[in-house]
């Protein structure tokens, strides 16, 4: 948490926002857009402990969702239960629903692997394969059996995530020798790549400098006119900066247990998330007095 | 000078001087000590090996020098200016084949399942356990096992005391060291790598060969040759199957030979050993040079390996 914000935290976050943040938010009446994900009764365990309580929400198509919180409050739970990264914990459990438009994830005849197809994940970490930049991009594509000119879709991608002037010259080098930010520019090439409905960012600034970041938050929101983006992050200005709709997550402590569990707590319109937050924690979290 | 650091209520400080800032030498007397003895086992690691080597070079100058091509070409005989490991070379060379084709694929193979595919139960983990404990038992016992299972039990496969049943016993001998060196460095790859080959909708075959077992190679090449030198190196299994001093080929063709009677340079070693030291004196030590010289070069190849497929991944 910077000085500043503890200083003044909403002079600093209002200064930060979308000149008009109304405008901004699509208009609530008459053509709201489509729903991607539906989410009811979300509930995750690991083995015996519940992660996550009762989470329910919904993701609009072409917009940006983001989910905050303090450490342990389960949003980054609740984000990998979207492309089914939850099934590659063993201990891991989903109960509840979750509707991607209007097909159950969680069915049992749904298939994992053909789940992250569709919907793409960008990680905290960069984590470019130990491959060179063409070979990164073009993984997702051959492992999908994608007809077409890979070069092509190589160029597209990297342009995408506006990447392709750094590195055209040197295509066929090790993606380990970028930088931090342009290793996580590539991560999103990679993953729009496949052409997928909906990106997941998993924090993806969080290990980037301002600059990188202030490039990728360029990047999601050119991005925004074709992907759902989802992302969670740990910035709250971030959120502010980039997002169209905020959920404001909070761990609790069990009363039975003790555990701490993660909670929704506020699912809004940035806008008012930031200005004018119906609940007392979420004011309290966003004005810098916890987390 | 205290006026550095604000005067906190109730916690007294020491003026801020020079003197308070210097390194105080004696107090470290524990880890001068400590880093003395820790060179020390370092010398006297480099030292036996080095003694050993320079040994081995002085009391084989002879053979080597006065008859090196004899001695790489004979087969043993009783005589001393005639007797050569040429038999000793071509078994050792039969056996690291056997080794990498069987032990390889298997160890390998073991190490994937156990790491990337097997649920974490009991089960698994006594198995790991195992052949932890594995990789200690004594190259006797296998020996054992190899003159029961080869050489007795599938003799009529592997023609008794045979080539065959030596490389099939070394190759048992060495699973243990291969299956752990493998699974250790596909458990050093980071899941970050994982995560992202399954995040763009990679199935876990997919996810294995293209990502994990390449960025394990080197590691799992290592692993492998080092258990390719230490098979080389292995007498004790040899003697307990029937491993022969030196043999007669006759008029036998390859196949025949692959079944037929077999030696191997340690067992070479082991034989000129136990002659009269007065005339043998340098041929036990020449012998052991040919499987030094033997184990180096394969550990160069696959040093070179590792290092090329290292570059491949950029690192």
């Amino acid at each position: 948490m910077s000085s500043l914000e503890v200083n003044n935290p909403k002079v600093s976050m209002s200064d930060q926002l979308p000149s008009s943040p109304v405008s901004e938010t699509p208009p609530t009446a008459g053509d709201k857009p489509e729903t991607v994900f539906t989410v009811r009764d979300l509930n995750v365990y690991y083995g015996d402990f519940r992660a996550v309580v009762d989470v329910g929400l919904e993701v609009y198509e072409r917009e940006i969702t983001a989910f905050i919180g303090p450490s342990g409050c389960g949003k980054s739970t609740v984000l990998r239960c979207f492309n089914r990264m939850n099934d590659l914990i063993d201990i891991a459990r989903v109960e509840g629903q979750l509707l991607f438009h209007d097909i159950d994830l969680y069915h049992p005849d749904v298939d994992p692997v053909a789940v992250r197809r569709r919907i793409g994940m960008v990680f905290h970490k960069p984590n470019p394969f130990p491959k060179s930049i063409f070979d990164n991009v073009a993984f997702g594509p051959k492992i999908a059996g994608m007809g077409g000119d890979l070069d092509e879709i190589v160029e597209t991608s990297l342009k995408g995530a506006g990447l392709w002037d750094e590195v055209k010259d040197r295509l066929d080098k090790s993606a380990l020798g970028l930088s931090g930010g342009q290793q996580q520019r590539l991560c999103i090439a990679r993953a729009i790549a496949v052409q997928p409905d909906v990106l997941l960012m998993d924090e993806p600034c969080s290990a980037l400098d301002p600059i990188a970041t202030g490039t990728i938050e360029e990047l999601m929101r050119e991005m925004k006119s074709q992907y759902t983006i989802v992302i969670v992050t740990h910035n709250m200005q971030q959120a502010a900066r980039v997002s169209d709709r905020t959920a404001f997550f909070t761990a609790e402590a069990d009363e039975a247990t003790g555990q701490r569990r993660g909670k929704l707590v506020e699912y809004d319109d940035t806008g008012l998330i930031f200005s004018n937050p119906n609940d007392e924690r979420t004011e309290a979290y966003i004005t810098g007095r916890f987390g | 000078m205290t006026a550095l650091s604000p005067d906190r209520p109730g916690k007294t400080r020491l003026p801020l001087t020079l003197e308070s800032l210097k390194r105080q030498r004696s107090k470290d007397g524990f880890g001068q000590v400590f880093q003395g003895l820790l060179l020390f086992s370092v010398a006297i690691a480099f030292a036996m090996v080095a003694t050993v080597l320079i040994t081995v070079l002085i009391d084989s100058s002879e053979v080597l020098r006065g008859q090196f091509w004899d001695f790489l070409t004979n087969k043993s005989s009783s005589d001393p200016a005639k007797a050569g490991v040429a038999q000793g070379i071509r078994g050792s060379l039969i056996i690291a084949g056997i080794v990498t084709l069987v032990a390889f694929p298997v160890g390998i193979g073991a190490a994937i399942y156990l790491e990337e595919y097997a649920a974490d139960t009991p089960l698994t983990r006594l198995i790991e356990v195992t052949v932890r404990n594995l990789a200690g038992v004594p190259s006797i016992v296998y020996g054992l096992l190899g003159l029961a299972v080869f050489v007795q039990g599938l003799g009529g496969i592997t023609g008794g005391s045979s080539v065959i049943s030596a490389g099939l016993t070394l190759a048992i001998l060495v699973l243990p060291i291969i299956i752990i060196t493998a699974s250790e460095s596909i458990r050093a790859i980071p899941s970050s790598l994982r995560e992202g080959a399954y995040g763009l909708g990679a199935t876990q075959w997919e996810v294995i060969r293209t990502q994990v077992l390449p960025a394990a190679m080197p590691g799992i090449l290592t692993g492998a040759v080092l258990s390719i030198a230490r098979a080389l190196g292995e007498a004790a299994p040899l003697l307990v199957i029937g491993a022969a001093a030196f043999y007669s080929t006759g008029f036998q063709g390859q196949l025949d030979q692959m079944q037929g009677a077999f030696t191997a340079l340690p067992m070479n070693v082991a034989t000129f050993a136990k002659l009269p030291a007065d005339v043998w004196a340098g041929h036990a030590a020449a012998a052991s040079v040919v499987v030094l010289v033997l184990v180096f070069s394969i550990n160069l190849v696959a040093i070179i390996a590792r290092a090329r497929l290292t570059k491949k991944l950029g690192r």
